[in-house]
């Protein structure tokens, strides 16, 4: 698909999009749209090589599950294109960074802003955190660290078969705390699956707040490359970072990118939050509104109209 | 007497893989314990070792069959769904991954002890929406057991005999169909796995003593047609008797109290199994008859049914002989 904005733009959109939605609705997912924007931007708008969208740009509404009854069930998948030998494939990881990923589709003209207002709304098949049906979604990722294994079997596949397209992954650092991360890096490395790549959001939060409180996971990088894998740290927020780091030689391994991000870039008023940043639910009208004026002043736009008695 | 067969999945899988080249072999440290080791020294290349990690093999089969290969996952049932139960949800069975998860050592069949038995395999699996079970009784159902289970249109757990296995049936399995083995109308007994040679040992027993066997050995456990079955009930005088190698609750003895209950079946049903108690260590043969999975157990619970002791010996059973299937007496005779 042809790119008609920057990747700077694709990124401050999201934040932007993620900023209204949750103002609108009297919370979400903030802290993952400053620390993911630029990573998700990089990847849709410039990295990945993806096919035109093969389904609506305005949702259609829950098909239901998988059955042997259902055979008209469909991932959300063709949100990102076709599934043909050349392209690339991606997995969001952690699947309640769905609204961040909700807003890079639109961003990039995959998905209708009309997708937005469907989220986490009953019936619809943009759900809060994101299953295989929701729009650029191919398999479920909910239970954090099963995301790289899926995508290291997708990827031996596309070897064995020759193709040239690439698996990524989007991942989040919470994920290393789950063994089967690392049981992963060790099948990819062990069986030279260097077709698989991996792009790290490590904005060091977790649910219950910042990592190293909760568990701290040490050297990523040095944990990475102990296990077989090749890892390279960037800034998270530095486009021409993740740019150099994409060619990183990995021979016979998986890439993973580790990006350095800020929970807080672009909405410095989230700091208050600290460290409860997981899912931002405001306590007040008052601090509504405080977080309304303030971020919208630090993203240079107006503040959004939400209306009373929401 | 009946024939004895050594090591039947080692060549079955080889014939089956080999003709099927989306097959793939994966493993676990468990390869020759699971008779795939000379597969993986002659076809490396259609092989996948994942080492002790049964979490990620679990995904990694997922992603495999996304890339629409069709992984046959082998190490012992336990290891298939008590550790990595999310990763079986999540990554094979919500999107019906064509992955066959083939479960050696069902039930006491191992002297592992708790950790090794699966002794509730078949009560997570039928909870499992999109998944089929398939158990192994025999020889013939071991060398039909991968054609069988890659017929299946999503992800199906098998539960396989290894080792020295004796030959019971000559019919491949027929996915969906039950074997009728005896067409008695007394007692119903259903039997699956390890269980129905030992009902075969009770029937001519049982007949000495005057109760005529209505005998079904099931090797589809999910899904599961109720309305032949429902026939078979309703065809006995007095009731129904399930053996399986599994706690009572939640298999087949469950799946027979389900349908009689769903269908408004007034007769009784003995439910026999591991009572609600893992168990431990041992051999075969003593641990079946410790925790009452064999001939005796069956013969004392159709007394229960009937309310009657049925006058039968240990000795009766002793020497109660299983014909080779391929004599007159064969074990599928009517």
């Amino acid at each position: 698909m042809k790119n008609t904005k920057t990747t700077e733009e694709v990124a401050f959109g999201i934040r932007a999009r993620v900023f209204e939605h949750a103002m609108r609705n009297n919370g979400g997912y903030l802290s993952q749209a400053c620390s993911a924007a630029e990573q998700l931007a990089w990847l849709y708008n410039e990295e990945l090589n993806l096919g035109a969208p093969t389904l609506p740009m305005i949702p259609k509404p829950f098909g239901g599950v998988p059955s042997a009854s259902n055979p008209d069930y469909h991932t959300g998948a063709g949100y990102n294109g076709p599934a043909e030998p050349e392209y690339d494939r991606l997995f969001i990881a952690p699947a309640h960074y769905a609204l961040v990923a909700y807003a890079t589709l639109i961003e990039v003209g995959r998905m209708a802003p009309e997708g937005l207002e469907m989220f986490n709304k009953d019936g619809s098949s943009v759900e809060m955190i994101g299953a295989e049906h929701s729009p650029g979604m191919e398999v479920h990722n909910g239970t954090l660290g099963i995301g790289f294994s899926t995508a290291a079997g997708l990827a031996w596949g596309r070897k064995r078969r020759g193709e040239k397209g690439r698996t990524w992954v989007y991942m989040s650092d919470g994920e290393v705390q789950e063994g089967q991360t690392w049981e992963a890096i060790a099948a990819a490395s062990h069986h030279g699956i260097d077709n698989l790549y991996a792009l790290m959001d490590v904005n060091r939060q977790q649910c219950d707040g910042a990592m190293n409180s909760v568990m701290e996971v040490g050297d990523i990088k040095e944990k990475i490359e102990a296990f077989g894998g090749v890892a390279v740290w960037v800034d998270g927020h530095d486009l021409d970072q993740m740019r150099a780091a994409v060619r990183t030689p990995h021979r016979g391994k998986p890439l993973i990118i580790l990006a350095n991000s800020s929970p807080f870039r672009g909405m410095p008023y989230l700091q208050l939050r600290f460290p409860r940043l997981h899912y931002v639910r405001f306590k007040s009208e008052r601090e509504r509104a405080d977080m309304n004026r303030e971020i919208a002043r630090s993203l240079g736009i107006p503040p959004i109209d939400y209306g009373k008695g929401h | 007497m009946v024939e004895i067969v050594n090591r039947p999945y080692e060549k079955a899988f080889e014939r089956y893989a080999r003709a099927n080249p989306e097959v793939l072999c994966l493993s676990a440290d468990l390869t020759s314990s699971c008779e795939i080791d000379k597969f993986r020294d002659k076809y490396p290349e259609q092989f996948l070792s994942l080492g002790m990690a049964e979490q990620n093999m679990l995904s990694f089969a997922g992603g495999l069959g996304l890339a629409g290969f069709r992984p046959f996952i082998h190490t012992f049932g336990v290891f298939l769904y008590r550790r990595p139960y999310d990763q079986l949800m999540a990554s094979i069975a919500y999107p019906r991954r064509k992955v066959r998860l083939m479960g050696f050592l069902p039930g006491i069949t191992t002297p592992g002890g708790m950790t090794h038995q699966a002794i509730e395999d078949i009560a997570v699996m039928r909870s499992i929406p999109n998944m089929t079970i398939l158990e192994t009784g025999d020889a013939t159902e071991v060398e039909s057991i991968c054609e069988a289970a890659d017929s299946i249109d999503g992800p199906v757990y098998c539960r396989v005999l290894r080792g020295t296995v004796p030959r019971l049936f000559d019919t491949p399995i027929e996915v969906g169909r039950m074997r009728e083995l005896s067409l008695g109308d007394d007692v119903l007994i259903v039997t699956s796995g390890i269980t129905t040679e030992e009902a075969l040992r009770a029937k001519g027993a049982l007949e000495g003593a005057g109760v005529s066997v209505r005998h079904l050995h099931l090797n589809t456990i999910k899904p599961f047609d109720a309305e032949a079955m429902l026939d078979h009930i309703g065809s006995v005088r007095h009731g129904v008797v399930t053996l399986e190698n599994h706690v009572t609750e939640g298999g087949i003895g469950s799946l027979l109290a389900e349908i009689m209950a769903d269908n408004g079946v007034g007769k009784k049903l003995v439910r026999l199994g591991l009572k609600d108690t893992y168990a431990h260590g041992g051999s075969r043969p003593y641990l079946m008859k410790y925790y009452g999975l064999d001939a005796t157990a069956l013969v004392d619970g159709v007394g229960r049914l009937l309310g009657r002791d049925l006058g039968i010996g240990e000795e009766q059973l002793a020497a109660t002989r299983v014909e080779a299937v391929h004599s007159k007496e064969k074990a599928e005779a009517l």
